[in-house]
C-alpha cells in the first residue's frame, strides 16, 4: 500500500462524509420511527430504494423537468409512509416489538418484489440533481455529493428547530417519551405518528434521489440501509445527533478502511460498530436516562 | 345541577377477565365523587375506560349527555376530560414547563394559558424552581404536582384522578387535597377520584362508591358514608368497640 498524499486524504474525507450524510438521512428517519413508537423500520431502506424508483419514474419516464419530478416524489414517498403506518404498522400497537419487526422486515422483501415487478430488477440511471464537479485544487466534488451534506445539515437543523420551536414537534417529542400520557393530553397520537414515518419515508426518498447518480438505481440499493442501521446502532439509536454523528463516523472511515484493507472491502462499517459497542455499549450519544415505559 | 358524566351498566375486559362487572355512577356538575376500594377492585379500569384507554364490553357513558364509549383518548381529552393517571406519568425528558403546557395542547387561548400556568405556580411553588429541569429528575411528590397542574392546564370540564396520594408522605398528601379541593372550589372543576386512601379523599367529596372485585357495593353521601359502620372499620381503618376485632384477634393467636 503506496501512502496518500495529503490531496488524497482530503479527497476521501469529504467522498467518506457525503457518503456518511446519506446514511444520516436513512438513520434519521429510523430513529424518528423508533424514537415515536419503540419500533424497527427494518423496511428502511427500501423506503430509500422506493424513493429512487418513484423519482426515475417522474424524471426519467414519464420526462418530468427533475425538480418537479423530485417535488412529486417527495409527496408521493410522503403519502406512502403515512399509509404504511395508518394501514399496516398501526394496526400492530400493543403487539410484541418482534411482531412489527418481522413485520418491516416482510415489508422490505415485499417492497423489493414490487418494485422489481413494476420497474424490472435490472440497473436504471438517474441524473444528478446539479450535473458536473466542483474542482478545488487537487480535490474533486460532484455537486451532488456536495449537495447531500448540504441537506443533511439543513435537515438536522431543521429538525432540531421543529422539536424545539413548533408545537407539533414537542408533541412528538411528548407521544416518545410517554404515549399514554400523550393521549391524555388530547395530542391526536395516531395521526401524528403516521406524519411522523412519512417524515422518515420523505427523507429515505432524499437520500434514494441523492444516492441515485452515484450507485444506480435498483431493487438491491435498498441493502444501504443496514449501514444507516450500524450508524444509527453506533450513535447511540434513539438521538438523531447521535446517528448523525454514527453515520458520519462510519462514512468518513469507511474509504480509508476500504483502501487499507481491499480485501475486506464493505465491512468497515460493521467493524466501526462492533469497536463503538465494545467500547461504548449505550453509544456515542445515548439519551442517558432509560426511558420509562 | 346537572349530571355531567354517567356511567350505565359498563363492563370492561383485561384479556379475558372481566375488570369491572356492571358498574353505573353518576357524577354531578360542581361535585367530587370518590370511588373507593382495594387492589384489584377495578378503579383505575374505570377511569381508563371513561378516558377512553379501554373500550367497553358493554354499557354506555355520556359525557354532557354524548355518548363516548369506544372513543380514542385524544378524542375524549378534547371533548373536556383530563385524566392525570396512576402514577403520575410525566414526560420524563420534557421539562416542568413544557409538561404543564402539553396540557394545553388542544387550546388556543394563549393569554388564559399564560394565567393558568401561574395559577398552577401558585398553587404549587416549589414548581417554580424547577421550570426548566427535566421532570425526571424531581421527586415523586413534585411529580404528581407536575401531573395535577397539567391536568389543570387542559381547562376540563371533568378531572379523573387516579390516586393522587400514591407514594406521598402524609404532609404531601395532605398538601394536594387542599389543592385538589381549591381547584373544585375555586375553579369549579368537577371530579372523579379514585383512592385507596378513604382517609383523606371521603372527606373531601361529595359523593362515594365503593368498589369490590368489579362491582359497586355500596355509594352514598359522603355523611351517610362515614357513618357507616362497615366503611368506617375497612376504609377508614376506625376500629368500633365492636368485639369483632378482639374475636379476630383471638382466633388468630389460637391458630398460631
Amino acid at each position: 500500500m503506496e501512502l496518500l498524499t495529503i490531496a488524497d486524504v482530503l479527497q476521501l474525507l469529504l467522498v467518506g462524509l457525503s457518503q456518511g450524510c446519506l446514511y444520516s438521512l436513512i438513520a434519521i428517519g429510523l430513529v424518528l420511527v423508533y424514537k415515536a413508537t419503540e419500533q424497527v423500520n427494518f423496511a428502511q431502506g427500501e423506503f430509500m430504494m422506493m424513493g429512487a424508483f418513484v423519482g426515475y419514474q417522474f424524471i426519467v419516464l414519464m420526462g418530468l423537468p427533475y425538480w418537479l419530478g423530485v417535488g412529486l416524489t417527495l409527496i408521493v414517498m410522503g403519502a406512502f409512509g403515512y399509509g404504511i403506518d395508518a394501514l399496516v404498522v398501526r394496526r400492530l400497537t400493543g403487539q410484541p416489538v418482534f411482531t412489527v419487526f418481522i413485520l418491516t422486515l416482510a415489508l422490505g422483501i415485499a417492497l423489493r418484489a414490487v418494485a422489481g415487478m413494476i420497474w424490472g430488477f435490472g440497473n436504471y440511471t438517474l441524473p444528478a440533481p446539479i450535473p458536473g464537479n466542483l474542482k478545488i485544487g487537487p480535490v474533486v466534488m460532484a455537486w451532488s455529493s456536495i449537495l447531500a451534506i448540504l441537506l443533511t445539515a439543513l435537515i438536522s437543523v431543521g429538525l432540531y428547530a421543529f422539536f424545539r420551536f413548533s408545537r407539533h414537534g414537542a408533541a412528538m417529542l411528548a407521544l416518545s417519551q410517554n404515549q399514554l400520557a400523550a393521549f391524555y393530553m388530547g395530542i391526536p397520537v395516531k395521526r401524528l405518528t403516521s406524519v411522523i414515518w412519512a417524515m422518515s419515508a420523505v427523507f429515505g426518498a432524499c437520500a434514494g434521489l441523492l444516492l441515485a447518480p452515484i450507485t444506480l438505481v435498483s431493487t438491491s440499493m435498498g441493502f444501504i440501509g443496514f449501514k444507516a442501521f450500524a450508524g444509527a446502532i453506533v450513535g447511540g439509536f434513539g438521538s438523531i445527533p447521535g446517528a448523525v454523528a454514527g453515520c458520519l463516523l462510519i462514512g468518513v472511515t469507511e474509504p480509508f478502511f476500504d483502501i487499507a484493507f481491499p480485501t475486506m472491502k464493505g465491512i468497515g462499517a460493521y467493524l466501526v460498530m462492533f469497536a463503538v459497542l465494545l467500547i461504548r455499549p449505550q453509544g456515542l450519544l445515548a439519551q442517558i436516562h432509560a426511558k420509562k415505559v | 345541577m346537572s349530571d355531567v358524566l354517567t356511567l350505565s351498566n359498563v363492563e370492561t375486559m383485561y384479556g379475558r377477565v372481566m375488570a369491572i362487572r356492571g358498574v353505573s355512577l353518576k357524577v354531578t356538575e360542581g361535585s367530587i365523587v370518590t370511588i373507593m376500594g382495594s387492589n384489584g377492585a377495578g378503579k383505575t379500569t374505570i377511569l381508563k375506560t371513561i378516558s377512553g384507554a379501554l373500550d367497553p364490553f358493554k354499557g354506555r357513558i355520556a359525557f354532557e349527555r354524548a355518548e363516548i364509549a369506544g372513543l380514542d383518548p385524544d378524542v375524549v381529552a378534547r371533548r373536556g376530560i383530563a385524566h392525570s393517571p396512576e402514577g403520575r406519568e410525566v414526560f420524563p425528558l420534557l421539562s416542568v414547563r413544557d409538561n404543564l403546557m402539553m396540557g394545553a395542547y388542544t387550546r388556543r387561548d394563549r393569554d388564559e394559558v399564560a394565567r393558568d400556568m401561574e395559577k398552577v405556580l401558585g398553587w404549587f411553588p416549589v414548581l417554580r424552581d424547577f421550570l426548566e429541569k427535566s421532570a425526571i429528575y424531581l421527586s415523586g411528590g413534585q411529580q404528581q404536582m407536575v401531573a395535577l397542574g397539567r391536568a389543570f392546564m387542559q381547562r376540563p370540564r371533568l378531572m379523573l384522578l387516579d390516586e393522587p396520594s400514591l407514594g406521598l408522605s402524609p404532609r404531601l398528601i395532605q398538601e394536594i387535597f387542599a389543592i385538589i379541593c381549591r381547584m373544585n372550589g375555586d375553579e369549579g372543576v368537577t371530579m372523579l377520584l379514585v383512592e385507596q386512601n378513604a382517609n383523606v379523599a371521603l372527606p373531601v367529596s361529595d359523593f362515594g362508591y365503593v368498589l369490590e372485585t368489579g362491582r359497586i357495593v355500596m355509594e352514598g353521601p359522603r355523611d351517610v358514608l362515614l357513618a357507616s359502620d362497615d366503611i368506617r372499620e375497612f376504609y377508614l381503618g376506625i376500629k368500633g368497640e365492636a368485639a369483632r376485632g378482639d374475636r379476630r384477634w383471638k382466633v388468630k393467636k389460637t391458630w398460631r
